[in-house]
């Protein structure tokens, strides 16, 4: 047993070793779902620098390595104000996710604050909203499906079941840019999700210079079908940097140079 | 004194009173309590409050104090059927829709614990319409899941109040379920009944249709163009009938607790066969007596009490009344004991009614009799009189236009069963039960022998029947009906009546 566990673990930390994989977006002009400008009600396209995003979520095999690697991130030494009472909480054992937690399945159950040291000890960082919104705008064969409602579908089916006991392995259908998993799998911790506008009651949110956006029933969001987008940001508002759930986990960016 | 000094005066004197009056005010004020419905801190050990799923309700809190309540509530997605074979993933206080229900004292002081599953995907928080403070607690329970929230909130108003979830989208959420009442009792308590129920409208929006089957998700634009699939009574058709329905008896005081979570539709509350002895309409402290509909506004309850006095199953519906038999707004309230029949007697009598023979309607029959007798009718008196005949007996079956009921009735329009005069005769006379073929359709059913008619009222009918909808003409006579009658044993056809 200890040598299979041993073995395991052995095969977590190669997982590791290779390189992840990253896509490269071009970035470009975008249009948010999040009112970018001074006012509210219009759209304001912003411009995205191109970057790279990881192809799938770290998984929990990857997040083995780091913790063993990175021993003050391990379940139990963590810092409570980095990682609440659940960091972790399905784990076997602080390194090892065990049989509950297969390794190939996205880590959940971690904070922004190890999220983003993750990301850091991959030469990495956590993706902006806007990145984020720009890789999961795409379907498998267009770069912003969004006006599409089995785009819409597709990310509401998964709303409406409740969290699996054991998640999927990573590596479901590429986008247009080859980037999997943005939909259907977890939510994901993005790197500003405290600059997300929804207050804890969504509906008083009255004073436009305050906070620039009202979630009431998508009013002053920007296209009223973008309410499954505006799930995502609720639920990422609804996060403290220490907080953890149990279908919360994370994926890197890297900044590209733009071409030469 | 003329009127305008007189006026002027009343001003001054009214302007002397209320400098008085503004005088007063903080003294009077430093008098009273701080707060209506502030008894002061909470008294004795901290309480756990009973919720209850509905349509249950927790006892009365039988306290004359203000305590410290503690509500746990756990918010759990899960699916639930919404109708036979049809499943829908529902968002839920306390696991059912409507939420578990919460009793508390006014004056109380309540440890309010939002609990958020941690299997469930979304961040959920609360609004409790009986809450004085920002969001009715929205913006103190916003919580992740797997996560908790605390707030606590003096319950400083009494009635029954409306909670629902505020998370954006907030239509959404309170169209999943999220909803439930919070009862503050009047500090003396409300008045002892025999049977209290929690009884909660909602409407939900299904991608399918009405009763498709399989698993329905969540249709946004039916919510934003308020074009509910279902509109439910605790969540499901049929949560409250069949063996589910609710019950009481006889001579007993029933009190219902009837909330509205919407999210877009206003409730029209209707019990049919009762009547409201007491509404305490929009859930406020006023009493409206012999209510038959209450409207209950979506986010908004009631409390309604009457006493059961006749056995039987009382349906209660929302009174936008296909809501009821098209979308499922439904329930029964099933009385049982001693019937009273000087209340209520059942039906005395089951007979015919034949409106169409009345008064003018047979002027055309006296008509064709009259004739008869001088020897002047014609084949017009004939079809005059039939019809009117035709009217009272045959179109109950045969339709006032002789097209009979497919499947049921054949027609006797253009219909290739008529045969001669004999045939005709006997079929009304003797009836026809069994198997025919009209037009090439078959026909399996029973007339009965129609022999109460008179040889007269016979011809006549049969008459308007071969000049009407197209038959071919013609005319019956009375000699006619006599030749088939002499043949036909009288008690054969009675026998078969």
């Amino acid at each position: 047993m200890k040598r299979l566990v041993a073995v395991i673990a052995l095969a977590a930390v190669c997982a590791a070793g290779h390189a992840a994989e990253y896509a490269k977006l071009p970035g470009g002009r975008f249009e948010s779902v999040l009112p970018q400008g001074a006012v509210p009600t219009a759209s304001t396209p912003v411009d995205i620098a191109p970057f790279a995003m990881r192809v799938t979520p770290v998984t929990a095999g990857e997040y083995a390595a780091f913790v063993a690697a990175q021993p003050q991130w391990q379940r139990g030494r963590a810092a409570r104000v980095m990682a609440d009472a659940r960091y972790l909480a399905k784990w076997a054992t602080p390194l090892l996710p065990g049989a509950a937690v297969p390794a190939s399945s996205p880590v959940t159950d971690v904070s922004w604050f190890a999220a983003s040291a993750f990301c850091e000890a991959e030469g990495a960082r956590l993706p902006t909203w806007l990145e984020w919104e720009f890789a999961a705008a795409a379907d498998a064969t267009r770069t912003d499906a969004r006006r599409d409602p089995a785009w819409r579908r597709q990310i509401l089916s998964w709303y409406e079941q409740p969290t699996a006991a054991m998640l999927p392995a990573v590596g479901g259908a590429p986008n247009a840019y080859g980037v999997r998993d943005l939909h259907g799998a977890i939510w994901e911790w993005v790197d500003d999700f405290n600059a997300l506008f929804i207050a804890g009651d969504s509906r008083t949110q009255g004073d436009p210079d305050k906070l620039k956006f009202c979630g009431a029933g998508a009013l002053n969001i920007i296209d009223r079908d973008s309410y499954a987008v505006l799930m995502r940001i609720a639920l990422l508002s609804s996060l403290n940097g220490a907080d953890t759930t149990g279908s919360l986990g994370f994926r890197c960016v890297r900044d590209l140079e733009r071409t030469p | 004194m003329n009127a305008r000094t007189r006026i002027a005066g009343l001003f001054r004197a009214t302007q002397a009173l209320a400098l008085a009056a503004a005088l007063c005010a903080p003294l009077l004020s430093l008098a009273a309590p701080k707060a209506t419905g502030d008894f002061g801190p909470p008294k004795g050990a901290p309480i756990k409050a009973v919720l209850t799923s509905p349509p249950h309700v927790p006892p009365p809190t039988n306290r004359n104090y203000p305590a410290k309540v503690i509500v746990d509530l756990e918010v759990v997605e899960k699916t639930m059927q919404i109708s036979e074979g049809v499943n829908y993933t529902f968002w839920t206080f306390g696991g059912s829709v409507p939420g578990s229900f919460i009793r508390v004292r006014q004056g109380d002081t309540v440890e309010f614990h939002l609990k958020n599953h941690p299997s469930s995907k979304m961040p959920h928080n609360i609004d409790l319409h009986g809450v004085t403070g920002p969001g009715g607690g929205a913006t103190s329970s916003f919580t992740a899941p797997g996560h908790e929230s605390q707030f606590t909130f003096k319950a400083l108003n009494e009635g029954i109040y409306v909670y629902h979830c505020a998370t954006a989208p907030v239509g959404m959420h309170v169209a999943n379920g999220m909803y439930g009442l919070i009862l503050v009792e009047p500090p003396q308590g409300l008045p002892k009944v025999d049977r209290e129920f929690y009884v909660m409208q909602g409407d939900f929006y299904t991608q399918g249709k009405y009763r498709e089957k399989g698993h329905q998700s969540f249709d946004m634009e039916k919510a934003i163009d308020e074009k509910p699939t279902y509109v439910l009574f605790n969540g499901a058709e049929g949560a409250l009938t069949g063996d589910k329905a609710i019950t009481a008896k006889v001579g007993e005081t029933v009190r219902l607790y009837i909330g509205n979570g919407g999210p877009n539709l206003v409730s029209s509350f209707h019990v049919i066969g009762a009547i409201f002895d007491q509404v305490r309409f929009e859930g406020g402290s006023n009493v409206q007596r012999n209510v038959q509909t209450t409207l209950i506004p979506a986010g908004g309850a009631a409390i309604a009490t009457f006493k059961a006095q006749v056995p039987g199953s009382y349906v209660m519906v929302d009174h936008s009344i296909f809501r009821a038999f098209n979308k499922g707004a439904l329930a029964i309230l099933k009385i049982e004991g001693k019937e009273d029949k000087r209340i209520y007697s059942g039906k005395e009598l089951d007979a015919v009614y034949l409106g169409d023979r009345a008064g003018p309607n047979l002027a055309a029959v006296t008509t064709a009799t009259t004739n008869a007798a001088a020897g002047t009718l014609t084949v017009q008196d004939q079809i005059k009189a039939g019809q009117a005949l035709f009217a009272g007996t045959c179109s109950v079956c045969h339709q006032a236009n002789g097209e009979g009921l497919a499947n049921v009735f054949p027609p006797l329009a253009k219909s290739d069963f008529l045969g001669d005069a004999k045939r005709l005769v006997s079929v009304v006379l003797n009836g026809l039960s069994g198997k025919v073929t009209v037009n090439g359709k078959d026909y399996n059913s029973v007339m009965p022998p129609m022999n109460q008619l008179n040889d007269d009222e016979v011809a006549n009918i049969l008459t308007y029947v071969l000049n009407s909808w197209g038959n071919p003409g013609g005319a019956i006579s009375t000699d006619d009906v006599k030749k088939v009658r002499a043949g036909v044993p009288a008690a054969k056809g009675q026998a078969e009546h």
